[in-house]
This record gives structure tokens, C-alpha cells and sequence, in this order.
């Protein structure tokens, strides 16, 4: 087994609303999913709420997309970062050594058919390669004209994910994208790196207006990762393989 | 925080429910709900080994998590930070089953509401109590993690610091997963979030300014000049000013240390308030320095002895002589 080696790899979005340009984010995240990346949204608010057909979008982008999406005002952000980061960690894990298992045991067992004491077990293997996975995370933020104000918050977010996530044992990479772009639909902010504080120096010339373009900046990220897998294939093929199937 | 809202809705177990184990068939009457937070709802419930708590919840892997830590802390000899674990089992509600485990059940008050009802200067002494477990977990290689005054409470009787979640634990050189951002090192800006000494040590500096902001505030601009500025407007945190900084900073190597430290700070308070009410004019001039304090203390206490040992001494002569004029009768 090589689940050690393996790298998760996420996408975060974060955004304040609906998109109204492209391709349905949904069905990117979909496509996200299918090549073991699975994506995450957190709906921002301020003093405004995100109506009802946005947070249907925020839900079915995450559902779709095997990852977890949270609404929060921007105050909790940082924290709610974090903490959405870990619990897609653990889903994609879990899900993974719930294939194990059923490989070993047969049938439809999962974690939960497990008496509590083995459960406990399979859970300390969980938590052992949370710590210690390689961690992938494309950062896409929406800096659409209404998410002007948060953006001090969502940079302030960012860094304290980093400081979390490079508290674990394992190696972490985040890049970060931000949509609309200037000429583009996506803009590449930040190049793989382990550390965003360079992140405070960029965050506050950010221009922020236009379209919302969700889906295609999905798509747009989604290549972006594999790129980096085509050319980091050539060295590590079989570390990579684990990772890719999905809950 | 991220609440449990889905779990609240589909289980709102009312006192008098009965909740019985799938594997373990032990049956658990409900009474009332102490608490929910993101991981569950934590439930008093009377059982076979008497009055038990009993934590509820749907999501399996971080349950899962507690259930080992809450094991592994039972391991740890003479270690009664967190509650002691009993067991763990499902509960299958309509078919579908919910995980669940036992824990024994700490009655008493929460931390600021003991400190509020019974006075600041309880402050002290209770650290000093957080701190010897503290100290006693640390040598077992983990770091308490989550550490804020919901999770304390104060037994009743015997006025004695005990924690109610462990979730946060984690071993030492392994991030923490559990955190609240007051208490958090990482949140000030004071260091990084990977378990050590120190991540605790720095809590527990914020319980104390806590206990004297009950209200807490939220950072701005640069942590540490924020966190100094706030503790010399508060006349209460002055004596504790070096300790705190000492636990901020990161500089005290372990909870023992930081305990002795404390305890010298409250000796000397008892000292001075005692200084105080003697020699008032005395006291004036020392109060801004307390190396002169200290130094003043020695001198009173050598004085004592002297005076001790010459009491003493005249007695034992007065002895031999009463002796002496005895034998001179005979």
C-alpha cells in the first residue's frame, strides 16, 4: 500500500454568490471529482445574504464535487477554512480506506458495520494519514464587485489555513486563482508554493468587478492541476494513483 | 463555530429517553443536555454505573477520534484532567444508527462562572491546579490543545479544575485540529499551531486574561503589542504581568515552570497585601518594585528567625541555670 505517499488535492472556492457566465460550476466540480479532486465551497457574507439560488449553487457545486461547502459570515472565515479543509481531508480518506476495506472484507462493509472498538482502529489509521498525506489545494477566489470588502478577510483566511495546514507533518502546495481575471476568466495569483504570506503583498491590488464566471474557472483550474500531474507523472507514476479515485 | 444543526433537528432527545447500546445492549436514560458543539450533543443519562455523560453524535470519524483519545488518556497514570472513559456504542434511531460514548459525568461549575460568582482571586490557584495536570499530560508526550475556560470546570466540592473536552489533544509534533481562535497562539500571531508545551502554556495565559475579560476582543494589528497594552489596563493582571508574557512568548519550558513562577507571584501578592496592612507607609515605597519587595521579605524573615533563636537560646540557659540553683540546694 502506498497510501502514505499519496497527495489529496482539493479545490476551494470562495465566492459570495451566482455565477452568470459559462459552463455550470456543478458539472465542473463533477469533472473535478471524477479526476480525484474534490471541491470545496464557502459562501461568504457580510452584511448581505446570498439568496436562495446561490446557496442551491454552493450546495450542489460541493455535492457534486465530493467536498464540503459551508456558509459563513466573514468573521469566522479563518476559522471555517481551516476546518473545511480538514473535514474534506478526512471525507477523501475515509472514503478511501472504506474501499479497503470492503476490498478485505467483502461486500458493502463500511466504517459505520464496524463494532466501536475497530472502528476506533480504522480511524487511528485516518487521522495518521491526515497528519502525514501530501496536501494539494487550488485557491479560487471570486473577486466579483460585491466581495470587495471581504477580501482583507479572505487574505487573513488564507493565512491562517497555511499556518494550520503547515502545523501537519506532511507537505502541503497551494496556488491561488481568482476570477473574474483581468483579460481572462481566471487569473493565476500565486504559483504552487507551501507558504501564502507572500499572499499580503498581491491581495490588497486586487481589482475587484464584472462577471462571475464559476464554471469556467473550475475548468480552467482543473487543468492547472493537470498539467502538474503530466510532467510530475513522469517521475512519481504510482504515488499519484491512490488519490485519484474519490468517495 | 460550526454547529450540529442537522443532528439537533433529526434528535432532540427529550428527558426520559431511552437509549439502548446495538453491541453492548447497556441501556442510558436521558435526564437533560449539558451541551452541543460542532461534534455532537452531550447528553446526562442515568445508567448501570450510575450518573454517566453521554455524548451523541452522527459524524463517525470524529467521534471515532475522541473515543481513542479519551482511551489513551485513561492509559495515563494518575492523570484526572479529562473525564474517565466507559464505553462506546451505537444507538440505531429509526433503523439508522448513531454513534455514541460514554464518559463519567464532572459535576460542578464552568470556569468563568465560578470565577464570577466567587472572586478573581481564585484565579490563581486554579491555574496552578490546570497547570500540575497540564504538567503531568505534557509528560506524556501530548499537548491538551483545545484549552479555554468552556471546556474547565470547577467540581463541586472539592474546588478542583477538571476538563470536559479532549477532542483537541493531540500528540506532541502533530498539528492541532482543534482550536478557538482567543486561545489560539496561531490567531495572535505568537507561533505556530503544531503541538508543543507551549501551545498550552499560551492558553492558559489567555484563561487569565479571560477571567479578567470576560468578554474577550477580538486582534488587531499586531497581537503581542495588543495583548500587553490590554494587560496594563486591567489593575487585576498586573501582578501576573511576567508570567503572562513569560507563557505569550513562548519562553517557559514546561507547566512546572510556569507553575513555580506563579506560585512565586502569588506568595509574594499574599506578602505584599500583608506589607501592606501592616506598614502603610512602607509599602508605598516599595509597591513599584517588586525586587525590593522581595529582598524586604528576607530581611523580615531572617529578623523572625534571630529573634526565634535568641527565645530559644535565653530559655535553654534560664533551664540550666533553674538546674544549676537546684543542685545547689541539694
Amino acid at each position: 500500500m502506498n497510501m502514505k505517499t499519496g497527495t489529496l488535492k482539493q479545490i476551494l472556492l470562495i465566492t459570495d454568490g451566482c455565477s452568470n457566465q459559462g459552463e455550470d460550476p456543478a458539472a465542473m466540480a463533477a469533472l473535478a471529482r471524477e479526476q480525484g479532486i474534490s471541491v470545496n465551497v464557502i459562501g461568504v457574507m457580510e452584511n448581505d445574504t446570498i439568496d436562495e439560488k446561490g446557496l442551491q449553487e454552493i450546495e450542489s457545486i460541493a455535492l457534486s464535487g465530493g467536498g464540503i461547502s459551508q456558509i459563513v459570515y466573514s468573521k469566522q472565515l479563518s476559522h471555517t477554512v481551516q476546518m473545511v479543509t480538514r473535514k474534506a481531508m478526512t471525507q477523501t480518506i475515509q472514503g478511501l480506506v472504506n474501499k479497503e476495506l470492503q476490498q478485505i472484507l467483502g461486500t458493502s462493509t463500511s466504517m459505520e458495520d464496524l463494532p466501536p472498538d475497530k472502528r476506533g482502529e480504522v480511524m487511528e489509521v485516518v487521522d495518521e494519514l491526515g497528519e502525514t498525506s501530501k496536501l494539494e489545494v487550488l485557491i479560487l477566489v471570486d473577486t466579483s464587485a460585491s466581495m470587495k470588502h471581504k477580501l482583507p478577510t479572505v487574505k487573513d483566511a488564507l493565512l491562517d489555513l497555511s499556518l494550520s495546514m503547515n502545523a501537519r507533518m506532511g507537505d502541503n502546495k497551494f496556488s491561488v486563482f481568482v476570477f473574474p481575471g483581468k483579460r481572462k476568466d481566471v487569473e493565476k495569483l500565486l504559483d504552487w508554493t507551501p507558504k501564502l504570506e507572500v499572499l499580503t503583498k498581491i491581495f490588497p491590488k486586487l481589482t475587484t468587478g464584472g462577471i462571475t464566471p464559476t464554471g469556467p474557472a473550475i475548468n480552467e483550474a482543473l487543468g492547472y492541476f493537470q498539467k502538474k500531474r503530466s510532467l510530475r507523472g513522469l517521475l512519481s507514476h504510482d504515488d499519484e494513483s491512490y488519490f485519484e479515485e474519490t468517495v | 463555530m460550526m454547529t450540529n444543526h442537522t443532528l439537533r433537528k433529526q434528535c432532540n432527545l427529550l428527558p426520559g429517553s431511552l437509549i439502548t447500546g446495538k453491541w453492548n445492549k447497556n441501556p442510558y436514560q436521558i435526564k437533560e443536555e449539558l451541551g452541543y458543539g460542532a461534534n455532537g450533543i452531550v447528553y446526562l443519562a442515568e445508567s448501570n454505573y450510575g450518573k454517566v455523560a453521554l455524548k451523541l453524535s452522527d459524524d463517525y470519524s470524529s467521534i471515532s477520534s475522541e473515543m481513542n483519545i479519551l482511551k489513551s488518556f485513561s492509559k495515563v497514570q494518575g492523570h484526572s484532567l479529562g473525564p474517565s472513559f466507559f464505553e462506546a456504542d451505537d444507538w440505531l434511531k429509526n433503523g439508522r444508527p448513531l454513534p455514541f460514548y460514554v464518559m463519567e459525568y464532572i459535576r460542578g461549575e464552568g470556569y468563568l462562572a465560578f470565577i464570577e460568582k466567587k472572586g478573581e482571586s481564585w484565579v490563581g490557584v486554579l491555574m496552578l491546579q490546570l497547570l500540575s495536570s497540564l504538567g503531568a499530560l505534557h509528560k506524556q508526550g501530548w499537548a491538551f490543545g483545545d484549552l479555554k475556560p468552556e471546556n474547565l470546570i470547577v467540581t463541586i466540592p472539592a474546588y478542583k479544575i477538571r476538563c470536559i473536552d479532549v477532542g483537541g489533544t493531540t500528540l506532541f509534533g502533530r498539528s492541532i485540529k482543534e482550536f478557538t481562535e482567543f486561545f489560539d497562539r496561531g490567531y495572535w500571531g505568537m507561533g505556530s499551531r503544531k503541538a508543543d508545551q507551549q501551545y498550552d502554556l499560551f492558553a492558559v495565559a489567555m484563561i487569565i486574561i479571560n477571567s479578567f475579560y470576560p468578554k474577550r476582543f477580538s486582534k488587531k494589528g499586531d497581537g503581542y503589542t495588543q495583548l500587553n497594552e490590554l494587560i496594563k489596563q486591567k489593575r487585576g493582571l498586573h501582578p501576573y504581568s511576567k508570567v503572562l508574557d513569560g507563557a505569550m512568548r513562548g519562553q517557559y519550558h514546561s507547566a512546572d515552570e510556569m507553575r513555580n513562577d506563579l506560585l512565586n507571584v502569588l506568595n509574594r501578592e499574599h506578602e505584599r497585601k500583608k506589607v501592606q496592612t501592616n506598614l502603610t507607609s512602607q509599602s508605598k515605597k516599595n509597591k513599584n518594585s517588586t525586587s525590593q519587595t522581595r529582598s524586604m521579605r528576607k530581611r523580615k524573615g531572617k529578623k523572625g528567625r534571630g529573634v526565634l533563636e535568641t527565645l530559644i537560646l535565653a530559655i535553654f540557659v534560664s533551664i540550666l541555670y533553674v538546674l544549676y540553683v537546684y543542685s545547689q540546694f541539694l
